[in-house]
This record gives C-alpha cells, sequence and structure tokens, in this order.
C-alpha cells in the first residue's frame, strides 16, 4: 500500500487546536446567546472571549504560513471532476466496485468539493464570525469612532451577522466531521489528519 | 528551695503585672476630641430650657449664621421647584399614596420637619428659633419629637390626646443641648428610615436595618468596615443637603471629585467617588454605559429584615372589629396587614427591584391635575425615560402600588384630614367625606361631597443598601429570557431570547438539524450497502 505526507506537522496543530477552539466557541456561543444553560453565563462568556483571542491568534500564525508556503494554492477552486465526486458521493460510496474519482497528492491534497467548501469557510464564514465578533466585543467604544449606536449601526444587527456565522460553522462542523468518515475506510481520513501521511486507496483489486 | 520557689512566683507575677499593663512606663495621654469645641463646657447650653426654640436660641448665640443657612433648605421649605418640569413640589404640596398628604395634618405630620410649631398656614418660616438644631444633632438618641405637637419636643409629661390617659414622656432638653454632634445614622433614620408612618414603610432602601448595618446589607455603611454615615456621601455645604430625590442625577458623566478641583457635579452619585470606569475587567466597564451602578449593586431592597410596604389600599379602610371599635389585623411577623383607620397593607422582604429607563425627570399628579378611573393606575409620580433620549439610564425602583380617596366627580386628587383631635379627623371619626371636605377647605379647593377611590402608584429609586461586589447580580438574572431586564426595550441584550430573530432561530436550528439527518442517513446507507456486499 502506497502513503503519501500531506498534513505537515504545523498544519495538524492548526487543524486540531482550531476544531477544539471552534467546538469550545459553538458551545459556549450559543449559551451567551440563550440557546441553554450549560457552564453558565459568566464562564461562558468569559471563555468564549478568551478562546476568540486564542484562535484570532491561530488565525494569523496560519494565514501567514498559508502565503509564505504556498499552500493557499489548495484552496483555489477548479471544476475538474467535480461533478464525478458528487456523483460518487451520492451515488458511487454505496458501491463497493466504485472508487474515488480523485486522487490525493501533496500539490492536491483536497478533492474539487472540499476546495470549494473551505474556501466559502475562509473567504466567508470566518471573516464574517471575526469582524462581527470584534464590533461585538467592542460594541461600547464604537461610538468613538462614528460607528457603534450613532452610527446607526445597532449591537442586535452585529449580533444577527455573529449568530449567522455561528449556525453556518455549526452545519459545516456537522458536515466536516462526517466527511472525514468517508475514506476508504472510516478512520482513513481521520488518521491522516493526526499522523500526516494518508493511506493511498489501492487501485483495482 | 523555697526560697527559689518564691523566686519564681515574683518573677511570673511580676510578668503577668507587666503584661496586663499594669506595670507601664508613661501615663495614657487623655484622649482627644476630634473637634474644637465640647458642648458640655458652654455656659450657653448649661441651663433648663422649657422648649426647644429656647434651645435653639442658645445655639444660635455661638452659631450665629446657622439658622438663616436653614431656612434656605428644602428640609426647612419642605418645597421644591423642579428648575425643568417648573412642578412646584415638595412635602408640602404633593400627594403621595402613602398618607396622602401633609396638609391639614401638619400636627401629626411635622414631627418629621426640622422647625417647632409648623401646626397650619400660619407657620412663620422666618423666625429663626423656629429651627430645630437637635432633631439633626442629638448625639444621645433621648431626643424626641412626637406626632402631634407640631415638631415641638415634650419637656413635660403630658396626656396626649387630652383625654385618653395615655402619657407622653418629658424630655431633658438640656443633657441632649450639652452633647451635640455631627448628625448620624440615627438621626437622619429619625425620619428618613419611618417615612410613610413607620419603619421601612416608604423607600424600601431606607429603614432602621442602615442604623448598624453589616458589610452584606450595606458595603459602605458597614459598622464593622468604613462605618460612612449619611452625611459621608450626602455631604452639606451650609447646611444644604444634596441628593434629593425630587431632581435626582439619573446619569452621572463626570469624573471622580478630586480635592482642590470645583465640583458643580452632584456628590451623592456612585460616580463622585468611584468614577467612570471602577471595574478591573472591562467588558463591565461597558456595561456603565446604559446602567445606572445600582441596577447591579442592590440585588434586592429591605434587605435588613425589616419589610417594606408594598400596597396600600385606603379603599377598605372603616370595617370596625367584633367590639364595634377600630382594629389591627396582623401577620405571623407582627406587620399590619389590616388596619381599620389605614385600610389594606401587603409588606414584603427581600425584594426584587423593577428596572426602567429613567433620565432622571420625575413628573408628578399633582393635586388639582385632572385624573381619570381607568384600566390603568394613576401615576402619583412617573420616572421618565427612554433606550433613545441619549440622558437615560437603567434604574431599579420600588413600584409602590395603591389604592386612595379621590373626588369622583372633580376628578382630582384629594386632601384628606386624617389625624386630629376633632370632629372631622377620619382616623378619630371614619367619615371619609367630612374628612376629605375639611381637608379640601384647607387648600381652598373645590370639592364635591363625593368620594371615591382610584388606583395609584409611585415610584421610588433604588440606591442605597449597596451589597458587596461578590453580591451584585450576576450576569444571568440580565443576560436570560425572562431575566431582571426583560421588560427593557430599546436595546440588545445577549442571551434574552425576545431580542432573537425569529428566522435565523428557527431557520438555522432547522438546517443544522437537516444536515444531522442527512449525513447520518447517507452514514446509514453506506452501513447496510457495506453488509450487504461483504
Amino acid at each position: 500500500m502506497s502513503r503519501v505526507y500531506i498534513f505537515k506537522r504545523f498544519e495538524r496543530f492548526w487543524h486540531w487546536s482550531q476544531a477544539a477552539l471552534i467546538l469550545l466557541m459553538l458551545i459556549t456561543g450559543f449559551e451567551v446567546h440563550g440557546s441553554y444553560a450549560a457552564l453558565g453565563w459568566q464562564k461562558a462568556a468569559n471563555l468564549h472571549t478568551l478562546a476568540a483571542w486564542a484562535l484570532i491568534t491561530l488565525w494569523a500564525f496560519a494565514i501567514f504560513w498559508h502565503f509564505t508556503t504556498g499552500e493557499w494554492k489548495q484552496y483555489i477552486p477548479t471544476s475538474e471532476k467535480i461533478v464525478a465526486v458528487m456523483r460518487y458521493y451520492a451515488f458511487g460510496i454505496f458501491d463497493p466496485n466504485a472508487h474515488h474519482p480523485f486522487r490525493t497528492t501533496q500539490l492536491t491534497k483536497h478533492n474539487p468539493l472540499q476546495r470549494l467548501a473551505y474556501l466559502f469557510v475562509k473567504l466567508f464564514i470566518n471573516p464574517l464570525i471575526w469582524i462581527s465578533g470584534l464590533l461585538y466585543l467592542y460594541y461600547h467604544d464604537l461610538g468613538a469612532y462614528g460607528i457603534g449606536n450613532q452610527g446607526g449601526v445597532q449591537l442586535g444587527a452585529i449580533a444577527l451577522a455573529h449568530t449567522l456565522a455561528a449556525f453556518l460553522m455549526l452545519i459545516f462542523l456537522i458536515v466536516h466531521v462526517y466527511f472525514a468518515t468517508t475514506g476508504h475506510t472510516p478512520l482513513a481520513h481521520i488518521k491522516a489528519m493526526i499522523t500526516g501521511w494518508e493511506d493511498l486507496e489501492q487501485e483495482a483489486r | 528551695m523555697r526560697r527559689l520557689l518564691g523566686l519564681v512566683a515574683a518573677t511570673v507575677a511580676a510578668i503577668i503585672l507587666v503584661a496586663s499593663g499594669q506595670v507601664s512606663a508613661a501615663p495614657v495621654p487623655a484622649k482627644l476630641l476630634k473637634s474644637t469645641a465640647d458642648h458640655s463646657k458652654f455656659k450657653a447650653l448649661d441651663q433648663e430650657f422649657a422648649s426647644g426654640p429656647e434651645v435653639t436660641k442658645a445655639c444660635l448665640s455661638c452659631h450665629t449664621e446657622a439658622a438663616k443657612q436653614i431656612h434656605q433648605t428644602q428640609h426647612w421649605k419642605w418645597e421644591f421647584i423642579n428648575p425643568d418640569t417648573k412642578q412646584v413640589l415638595g412635602k408640602k404640596h404633593i400627594v403621595n399614596n402613602f398618607c396622602t398628604s401633609v396638609k391639614s395634618n401638619e400636627a401629626a405630620c411635622n414631627s418629621c420637619h426640622i422647625g417647632y410649631g409648623w401646626r397650619d398656614d400660619k407657620f412663620d418660616f422666618t423666625v429663626e428659633e423656629n429651627v430645630d438644631c437637635l432633631v439633626c444633632h442629638d448625639a444621645t438618641g433621648k431626643y424626641k419629637k412626637p406626632s402631634g405637637f407640631a415638631g415641638l419636643p415634650v419637656t413635660k409629661d403630658t396626656e396626649f390626646p387630652p383625654g385618653s390617659g395615655k402619657i407622653v414622656r418629658g424630655i431633658n432638653l438640656k443633657e441632649i443641648a450639652m452633647k451635640v454632634g455631627p448628625s448620624r445614622r440615627t438621626t437622619c433614620g429619625g425620619c428618613h428610615f419611618n417615612g410613610g408612618g413607620g419603619d421601612g414603610v416608604k423607600h424600601g432602601d431606607l429603614d432602621t436595618s442602615l442604623e448598624a448595618p453589616n458589610k452584606d446589607l450595606d458595603v459602605h455603611m458597614d459598622t464593622e468596615g468604613l462605618n460612612f454615615t449619611c452625611a459621608t456621601c450626602h455631604k452639606t455645604g451650609g447646611h444644604q443637603v444634596p441628593g434629593s430625590r425630587y431632581a435626582p442625577t439619573a446619569m452621572d458623566k463626570n469624573p471622580a471629585h478630586i480635592r482642590g478641583v470645583a465640583d458643580k457635579s452632584n456628590p451623592t452619585t456612585c460616580q463622585a467617588c468611584h468614577g467612570q470606569a471602577p471595574h478591573k475587567v472591562a467588558k463591565l466597564n461597558d456595561h456603565t454605559g446604559k446602567l445606572a451602578c445600582q441596577t447591579c449593586h442592590i440585588p434586592a431592597f429591605a434587605r435588613g429584615g425589616q419589610p417594606t410596604k408594598m400596597f396600600w389600599d385606603w379603599s377598605t379602610a372603616g370595617k370596625l372589629g367584633p367590639d364595634g371599635k377600630p382594629m389591627v389585623v396582623k401577620d405571623d411577623d407582627g406587620y399590619d396587614t389590616y388596619m381599620t383607620i389605614k385600610g389594606d397593607f401587603k409588606w414584603a422582604e427581600n425584594v426584587k427591584p423593577e428596572y426602567i429607563w429613567f433620565n432622571g425627570t420625575v413628573n408628578y399628579t399633582l393635586f388639582g391635575d385632572k385624573i381619570e378611573k381607568g384600566d390603568k393606575p394613576t401615576a402619583i409620580n412617573n420616572f421618565e425615560g427612554s433606550a433613545t433620549d441619549g440622558k437615560s439610564m437603567i434604574w431599579p425602583i420600588k413600584l409602590f402600588r395603591g389604592k386612595q380617596q379621590y373626588d369622583p366627580v372633580n376628578k382630582t386628587l384629594v386632601i384628606t384630614h386624617l389625624a386630629g383631635n376633632d370632629d372631622t379627623a377620619f382616623w378619630k371619626n371614619l367619615n371619609w367625606e367630612k374628612a376629605v371636605a375639611t381637608g379640601m377647605s384647607s387648600e381652598n379647593a373645590k370639592f364635591s361631597g363625593k368620594v371615591d377611590f382610584i388606583e395609584t402608584y409611585s415610584m421610588w429609586p433604588i440606591t442605597h443598601m449597596v451589597a458587596p461586589k461578590e453580591k451584585a447580580v450576576g450576569c444571568v438574572e440580565c443576560h436570560s429570557s425572562g431575566g431582571r431586564l426583560e421588560k427593557i426595550d430599546g436595546i440588545y441584550i445577549p442571551g434574552r431570547g425576545s431580542d432573537h430573530a425569529a428566522w435565523l432561530e428557527v431557520g438555522g436550528w432547522a438546517v443544522a438539524a437537516l444536515a444531522l439527518l442527512a449525513v447520518l442517513g447517507h452514514g446509514l446507507g453506506r452501513f447496510f450497502a457495506y453488509k450487504r456486499n461483504r
């Protein structure tokens, strides 16, 4: 069986710490939002703010890493094989004789659907969460910059954008976690994300 | 051996003596007064005083300007003209929903006036000897101004009311005068803790539990800690006491007061000492943009073990007991819940305040204003404010509800002659028409002759009984649905369900649930396909 090293050490660190932080922020965030009571509002709010700063720091490093290593190119969308990949997840995956139409290499570690999904996360969900979150956190000081209450930007509108982004992140997380189990064995992708090495599915038995 | 034992015993005895302070090197200096004057050494005070005004005369022989200062104060005039609304307020003028009015009841009510002899319209507000120095400066706790004597102390045992057989004991004014000092919690509290006719009745955040509070009850007045008196915050200058609730400071954006800086802002606000950013956590300081300090730092009022009156229904007054005499019904704790002369009451302890937007303007329904009996109770006073006027903060208040007498034909609040030893006083004869007729004639006001009852409410700012920070209101008590600030409109409160956009709540959870169902279904499909093809 051949294998390929696709997730480097920083990438894996970034992925898992980001996963933990996002999970923590979803749990605490929806408590702050009033969806349920779990940790207690004060603790939830404090943890949410703390995790937000940790995540922002992590993102700063990740963005730097993506650009210096050229890894950002992994997210350039492509239509090549996209229909075939969609067809595979809709039908082929239930057929033991069908194979994933996409082959992972170091230069193309994401299939065309992944590319689109991650690009949407990076270009839409993350900035929306980040910007609305910072505005939320510093709402009280916005007045001094002419935005805030007097500038017509109400806390309710900021909170709405932040909540919308949170729901999008939650939905992404559900689908993402499930797709992590769709390798040639249920744990193949997850193992790759931990060790960095992806076992390649053997061609035609 | 015996000699040795003797030596040991002598040494031990010497040590004990030294340790217990019986053998000391230097004599202990006599404790000096902080004040530069010891009033017990004043010749002018060393005489028998037959009346209050005689004491005042003696005080004024040294404190030459004191009475002139007092004459300028709200404490003296019982009158306050609101500079913004121009309403003529003060105890002299307003009708409230406790004992309703001072007018025509002066002899009883004015035992809380800082003067002597305000019995009726003829009281001379310009006479210096009419100022009562002792009521604020008594340090013995023995000074009393019994109800019914128009603010005069009683110096000789007196039967009151005449013919009742009840004796009011005379007090020794000389003893009190020779020990005067600065005002203390008990002197201010004598009236302010007993507003509305008894301990804790009126305010809710002021009662006799504040005479010697612990830290939990009041972090500033704690006798074991900071031990503030009322005047520590209500700091006087020339006998003017700042911090009246007739025109309160709802929003204070001034820095903390500093010695040497001429501060014109109200010295009784929290900010006057604590400034604008008192919390170590920045997010908490953000709250000061919309919340009065009191909103978080006074979690409940009437916390000192003394309940406050929350409701008073005058319309049920007049029912006689089985013996045909006026009766008093008490609850298990000994508080009146019904009195023939006053009607029904409700008391409460540890009361969570109500919260409103308040900009400092209070509008009163004054005697003579038209009122209408309807679905909503009439506001005796209404705190104005909104989320958008830029002057309002969220404030805790005590909302005192009641039902009181009014003139249903002329549609006005009425003045009722309650107290008095005469044929028309309600508390003596239980006849509303007669009592209101007398009350109204004292003001030369029109009265239709008919009395009905109307529901009213009054608002009282909650600002005393500040809890230690550990006992402040927790985040979740407002950041939740159905929390303390549920009824506050015009702002978004994180965690409050009514602020949420329904489409996003329903849509967000629905799509998330659908996504979960879809991936579970997909996974189940893979599982069965795998099983079938093995």
